[in-house]
């Protein structure tokens, strides 16, 4: 069986998108990568240094293998958020763009009304979007309406490896949504990701848990197997949790 | 007491209830009667409450200092990841009007003065973006003949020109106007330090000059959030005053500046005096364990903020504290007008860690982390 899924047209096998933010080193991060079976990896503008060959994040990724997804991390409004894609297509980089807008620098928590401005313009310019949005239900179907790619809910902030906080509402999310749903941030532990997974969402976006790990690679081929845990116990059917206990076999000789 | 922070107004006014009603008093106390069984609980939940943090000021708490240390270096991950931000700071000028009893630029002091032409200030800073940094801290003395509110706006625009990304300044402050023009002409963020916060001992410390004004200090972080500068970085100067109340009410003014400002990006920075002019003797040195018993209690109390760290301080300490607590630091810096293309005018103080920026780079290698030149991007811009 060929379980994939399609974002903007393109057809993809791995249902884990990696981050390349916070690693040791390029070489860790390019290992961690390959380990974690993606096909997808986002790129921060804000580190993408074109005057800079050394110091250039691009350099590493070898644009056969994966899609180079750039976001805009650090823009605070629509207009930023724009200009930087813009940019980026300008530069050849990409026309694809994760869209994030975070006017609060500590929590960095998506601004929706920015979000969706920013959001109808670049695809009416031609942009595949990937928005980046709370947890919030009528947010993602206006996404979905002005011809976003998918959207990308979080589970709980940025960093903050906590898990799926948002389980209720990424749901309602899943269950209304006629494109993918990725559920970024807050996924801590393979468990985590395997959660969200279960729960129905198309695929899940890590960065922090996999860069800070002790052993990166490692942590991205056990999230590997996570997504894809959740993934076919999902396709499987989860057998509803009853909420009280009983006995698999009875043994006293009455009906019940 | 109590102390409401209502997430309004300026911080002078918070400040003033802090030094006045006996409340550090009452806050010392704590730190005082902190026992280990205190230490210990202050690590079950992060962030730190204020009652933790001052905890974590007690010497008690050196018994834990591995598992503090343990903590501060996960949430530095956790937040930057496994970086260090380098920056560099390019001295404009060493005229000052000010005459600060623990400075070199002061007006008593004599020494060859210079303030950069834009001529020479585009050859230092071209020299620096080659060796990679995108990332500038302009500074100078104040002086407002020699670097006007003009002078410094042209000096942002020229570092953009050449292609820094982010430009901060530590000069003169200014008004809530004034921050909105260095914001249109590209300005990312503003150091000011308090120096101290002890209102007594600020008029002892700034004989004269218009520094001496300690409420228009204290509420210029105000001012610079709202004129929408993006970042702004605060501090005392280690050495000046009692530690443990600057300390206090350091975090108590950060605690204000995230309230009334959710927008603005608030960091620390750990000055700490090494020498001084003659005359200058110092009633509260911070020794080297106190200094990171610091830095490592304000990244348990402030998990997302940049804290960093200067050329003032050793390379030893300073490769301690990569990654356990800090996150930015500055490398290969000189501290005069000129340092870097020539032998420079008069320098602000001498720099401990004289290594080259390879060389720290290497050194924060060593110790599993990336160095990071660029991490903002030139289409940020002031939030108003």
């Amino acid at each position: 069986m060929n379980d994939t899924f399609t974002i903007g047209g393109r057809e993809f096998y791995s249902r884990l998108l990696v981050g390349t933010g916070k690693f040791r080193s390029s070489e860790e991060m390019v290992a961690a990568i390959e380990a974690s079976g993606t096909e997808l990896v986002t790129v921060s503008l804000r580190r993408v240094d074109l005057d800079s060959p050394s110091d250039h994040i691009l350099k590493f990724i070898d644009p056969e293998k994966y899609l180079v997804l750039p976001n805009t991390s650090g823009a605070r409004n629509a207009e930023e958020a724009i200009r930087l894609a813009r940019l980026t297509k300008a530069a050849g980089i990409s026309t694809w763009v994760k869209l994030e807008v975070t006017p609060d620098p500590r929590y960095l928590l998506p601004d929706p009304v920015e979000t969706l401005k920013a959001a109808k313009i670049l695809v009416g310019e031609g942009f595949t979007v990937l928005p980046y949005i709370n947890a919030d239900p009528v947010l993602a179907k206006r996404l979905e309406d002005v011809g976003c790619a998918t959207v990308m809910p979080l589970g709980a902030p940025i960093g903050s490896n906590l898990g799926i906080k948002t389980r209720e509402n990424i749901l309602i999310i899943v269950e209304q949504a006629n494109i993918p749903v990725v559920v970024d941030a807050g996924i801590g532990a393979p468990s985590h990701a395997s959660e969200a997974m279960e729960m129905g969402v198309d695929a899940c976006l890590v960065n922090t848990a996999i860069a800070v790990a002790n052993n990166s690679a490692m942590m991205a081929r056990a999230f590997k197997k996570g997504v894809e845990a959740g993934r076919e116990a999902y396709l499987a059917g989860i057998p509803k949790p009853l909420t009280t206990a009983r006995s698999s076999s009875p043994t006293t000789g009455l009906p019940w | 007491m109590r102390i409401e922070n209502e997430g309004k107004g300026e911080f002078s006014s918070m400040a003033m209830q802090l030094w006045a009603d006996g409340a550090l008093d009452e806050a010392l106390n704590i730190m005082e009667n902190a026992d280990e069984a205190n230490v210990i609980s202050t690590l079950d939940q992060m962030p730190l409450t204020s009652d933790e943090f001052i905890t974590l000021l007690s010497p008690i708490a050196d018994n834990f200092r591995q598992q503090i240390e343990e903590t501060a270096k996960e949430l530095t991950r956790l937040r930057f990841g496994k970086t260090v931000n380098l920056y560099i700071p390019l001295y404009l000028s060493n005229h000052c009007i000010n005459n600060c009893s623990y400075c070199w630029f002061g007006t008593d002091q004599n020494f060859e003065r210079k303030v950069l032409s834009i001529q020479e200030a585009r050859e230092e800073a071209k020299l620096l973006y080659r060796v990679g940094y995108r990332n500038i801290l302009l500074v100078a003395g104040e002086d407002p003949k020699a670097t006007s509110v003009e002078y410094l706006a042209e000096m942002i625009l020229l570092m953009k020109e050449i292609g820094f990304v982010f430009v901060a300044i530590e000069t003169q402050i200014f008004s809530t106007d004034e921050y909105s023009k260095l914001g249109a002409a590209g300005l990312d963020s503003v150091t000011v330090y308090q120096e101290t916060y002890d209102p007594i001992l600020y008029s002892k410390a700034h004989p004269s000059g218009p520094k001496r004004d300690y409420m228009w200090r204290i509420n210029a972080p105000d001012r610079i959030a709202q004129a929408g500068i993006r970042g702004v970085s605060v501090g005392v100067l280690l050495g000046l005053g009692d530690f443990r109340r600057e300390a206090i009410t350091l975090a108590t003014h950060i605690k204000h500046l995230n309230k009334a400002h959710w927008q603005t990006s608030v960091s620390a920075s750990f000055p700490r005096i090494h020498s001084a002019p003659n005359g200058f003797s110092s009633e509260h040195a911070v020794s080297d364990t106190e200094l990171v018993r610091l830095i490592l209690a304000m990244r348990l109390t402030f998990p997302d903020s940049t804290l960093a760290i200067s050329t003032r301080e050793t390379p030893k300490l300073r490769d301690q504290l990569f990654g356990m607590g800090i996150n930015q630091a500055s490398a290969g810096s000189r501290t005069s007008p000129g340092g870097y293309s020539g032998g420079g005018a008069g320098e602000q103080f001498p720099v401990a860690d004289d290594r080259t920026p390879m060389e720290v780079a290497s050194a924060i290698q060593d110790k599993g982390l990336e160095w990071v030149f660029k991490d903002w991007d030139i289409n940020f811009k002031p939030i108003k």
